[in-house]
């Protein structure tokens, strides 16, 4: 469980998290949404202990992270940043050693050369194993980025936006494997996502970000509704039920979605 | 071969750096041999010492700031230890240093040093200046401000006192500092064993600040410590033969090239020996072939400015 207590940030004047609390439960996959600038990722980035908070707590498991040994953090807790840039020149395989490092502290064993195989296949990375990060396209660095986070192997992941720069077969492929950590490993997966609809298939808990706080959270079914979606995007979304679960089809936009409600003075 | 590749080129290294030391022990000698070996040895012993240093400092600098332009010398590190030196000798007078000895100074030097830079560096490098191009300026101005001050204090010492202590102000590739070789040696070994037990961090801390902390290591701790080990080993060279600007970017990058890998346990080797070939070979070959005398730090110089340029130019092109 990952209790986040009364925090807050501000950059200057502008608060950017302003008083969260929220408890972020055990096992199964919470997805945190909300547009822009909502401060989902100052928010991570806190929980992730990578950016000081300006007050409040956060424990993991019971750990305030502000006195927990960093190395003992790293074995329950690891993040995947939403921007991820490497100045050292690495390959794949190299990068995704690295997250066996808070257990092996950089001498892999064979276990740990296992667990960095097996992570390349999860993500569809065995080909491109050898290859240097800078000769990849964004999509595949993003997945070669969530492997290193796999291989980490621990109770708690942190994504933020992990489908980012992902085609939709790649981006349903993620969100597979993140339900299948979840449901057969135990694993417990916080992520960031823009995609409504992957939040409302995959997630067991919708947590729901405006001008840094918590506006709404819940059930995919009690926050995937037309009223909710309109008070965290400013939007007019449409919300129908797909295969049992609330899809919203936003494409259109407010004006074109009103135009097609209310027909014109003539029509 | 890609995989053996680190290995070869270590090899080759390696024959070329104990070439280029037999070379300057035994090239040209004239006279006794019991004469020429020890002095020949003790300035060979200055050179290692002097590579060791540039070249472990500038590599594990650049590991902590994340970048390949910016260097100790760059950023005015050893400014400031010419700053201080001409400070300890502005407060005591040359009388009084006399009877405290070289080995004694170099310590108070080092350790003054060592808290200066840690206050100032770790501002700077907390997070709080961002950008390298800003970075990289407000270095240069920290540089140009140690030196004039530096300047400024040393016109207004005691003539007398100037002229006694002159030399110690103009350490170069051939008036090095010997007297403190000893104490030098020993601060050389000392951090190399503090550093050889984080030595398994450096490539994790390459990865930035928050992928190390991601991995668990304590971030703030572990810059700190190696700032600390990275102050020494400029004190050292600069104390050694004064301060040389360009020569670590140059061999540093060189490393990273000639590498093939990023790790550590290939790159500080490999960036060790280049400096070793590049000053004991240099030395040799400008001595003894072209008869210059003083031309190394110029020729090191004008090669390490170079590669900055050239630096600086590629990452303004991408
Ligand atoms: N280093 C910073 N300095 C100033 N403002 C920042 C900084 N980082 C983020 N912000 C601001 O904080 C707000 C929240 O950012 P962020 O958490 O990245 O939003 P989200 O991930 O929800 O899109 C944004 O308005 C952003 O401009
Ligand atoms: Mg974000």
């Amino acid at each position: 469980m990952i209790e986040i207590e009364n925090v807050s940030k501000a950059y200057g004047r502008s608060v950017v998290v302003d008083g969260v609390t929220l408890t972020l439960p055990s096992r199964g996959i919470t997805s945190i949404i909300g547009p822009n600038g909502a401060g989902k990722s100052t928010l991570l980035s806190m929980v992730s202990r990578l950016l000081p908070m300006d007050r409040g707590h956060v424990r993991v498991d019971g750990l305030d992270i502000a006195d927990a040994a960093s190395d003992v953090l790293a074995r329950r807790l690891s993040i995947l940043r939403q921007d991820n840039s490497i100045s050292v020149r690495l390959t794949v395989r190299e990068l995704v050693t690295f997250g066996r490092y808070p257990h092996s502290k950089g001498r892999p064993t064979a276990a740990d050369r296992e667990h960095v195989e097996r992570a390349l296949g999860y993500l569809g990375l065995d080909g491109l194993a050898d290859r240097f990060l800078d000769e990849l396209s964004g999509g595949q660095r993003q997945r070669a980025f969530v492997a290193m986070v796999l291989c980490q192997d621990t109770d708690y992941m942190l994504l933020d936006e992990p489908l980012n720069n992902l085609d939709m077969k790649h981006a349903v492929s993620m969100m597979q494997l993140l339900r299948g950590a979840a449901d057969e490993f135990g694993k417990t997966v916080v992520l960031v996502l823009h995609d409504i609809n992957f939040a409302s298939c995959y997630s067991d808990h919708i947590v729901a970000m405006r001008d840094g706080r918590v506006i709404h959270q819940g059930s995919p079914e009690a926050l995937i509704r037309p009223d909710v979606l309109a008070e965290i995007y400013d939007l007019d979304i449409a919300v129908e039920t797909i295969g049992g679960r609330p899809i919203g089809i936003y494409y259109l936009g407010s004006g074109s979605a009103r135009r097609q409600q209310m027909p014109g003075p003539n029509g | 071969m890609a995989r053996h590749r680190p290995t070869i080129v270590l090899v080759l290294l390696s024959l070329l750096a104990l070439a280029a030391m037999a070379a300057f022990m035994t090239v040209g000698a004239k006279g006794q041999w019991s004469f020429v070996l020890p002095f020949r040895g003790i300035r060979l012993a200055a050179l290692l010492l002097v590579a060791y240093a540039v070249a472990v400092s500038t590599v594990l600098f650049q590991t902590i700031t994340n970048n390949r332009i910016l260097t100790p010398s760059i950023m005015g590190f050893d400014a400031l230890y010419i700053l201080i030196q001409t400070v300890v000798v502005f407060a005591f007078g040359s009388a009084h240093l006399a009877s405290l000895g070289p080995n004694v100074l170099f310590v108070v030097e080092v350790a003054v040093m060592v808290a200066f830079s840690a206050l100032l560096y770790r501002w700077l490098l907390s997070g709080d200046v961002r950008g390298l191009h800003l970075l990289l300026l407000v270095g240069v101005i920290f540089g140009a401000l140690f030196r004039s001050l530096s300047n400024l204090m040393q016109r207004m010492i005691d003539p007398l006192d100037f002229a006694v202590l002159q030399d110690r102000f103009f350490a170069s590739f051939n008036t090095v500092h010997s007297e403190i070789l000893g104490m030098a040696g020993l601060a050389v070994v000392a951090v190399s064993v503090a550093g050889w037990r984080l030595f398994r961090t450096f490539d994790v801390l390459a990865l930035g600040r928050e992928n190390a902390i991601n991995l668990g290591l304590e971030h703030r701790r572990l810059i700190s410590v190696v700032l600390v080990l990275v102050t020494i080993l400029v004190s050292v060279s600069t104390a050694l033969v004064g301060p040389v600007t360009f020569f670590g970017l140059l061999v540093a990058n060189l490393a990273y090239q000639l590498a093939g890998s990023p790790r550590h346990g290939v790159v500080l080797p490999v960036a060790i020996l280049l400096a070793v070939i590049c000053l004991v070979g240099g030395q040799i070959v400008l001595q003894h072939l072209f008869a210059f005398d003083t031309a190394l730090s110029v020729v090191i110089e004008f090669l390490g400015g170079i590669t900055f340029i050239l630096l600086l130019l590629s990452r303004t092109r991408r």
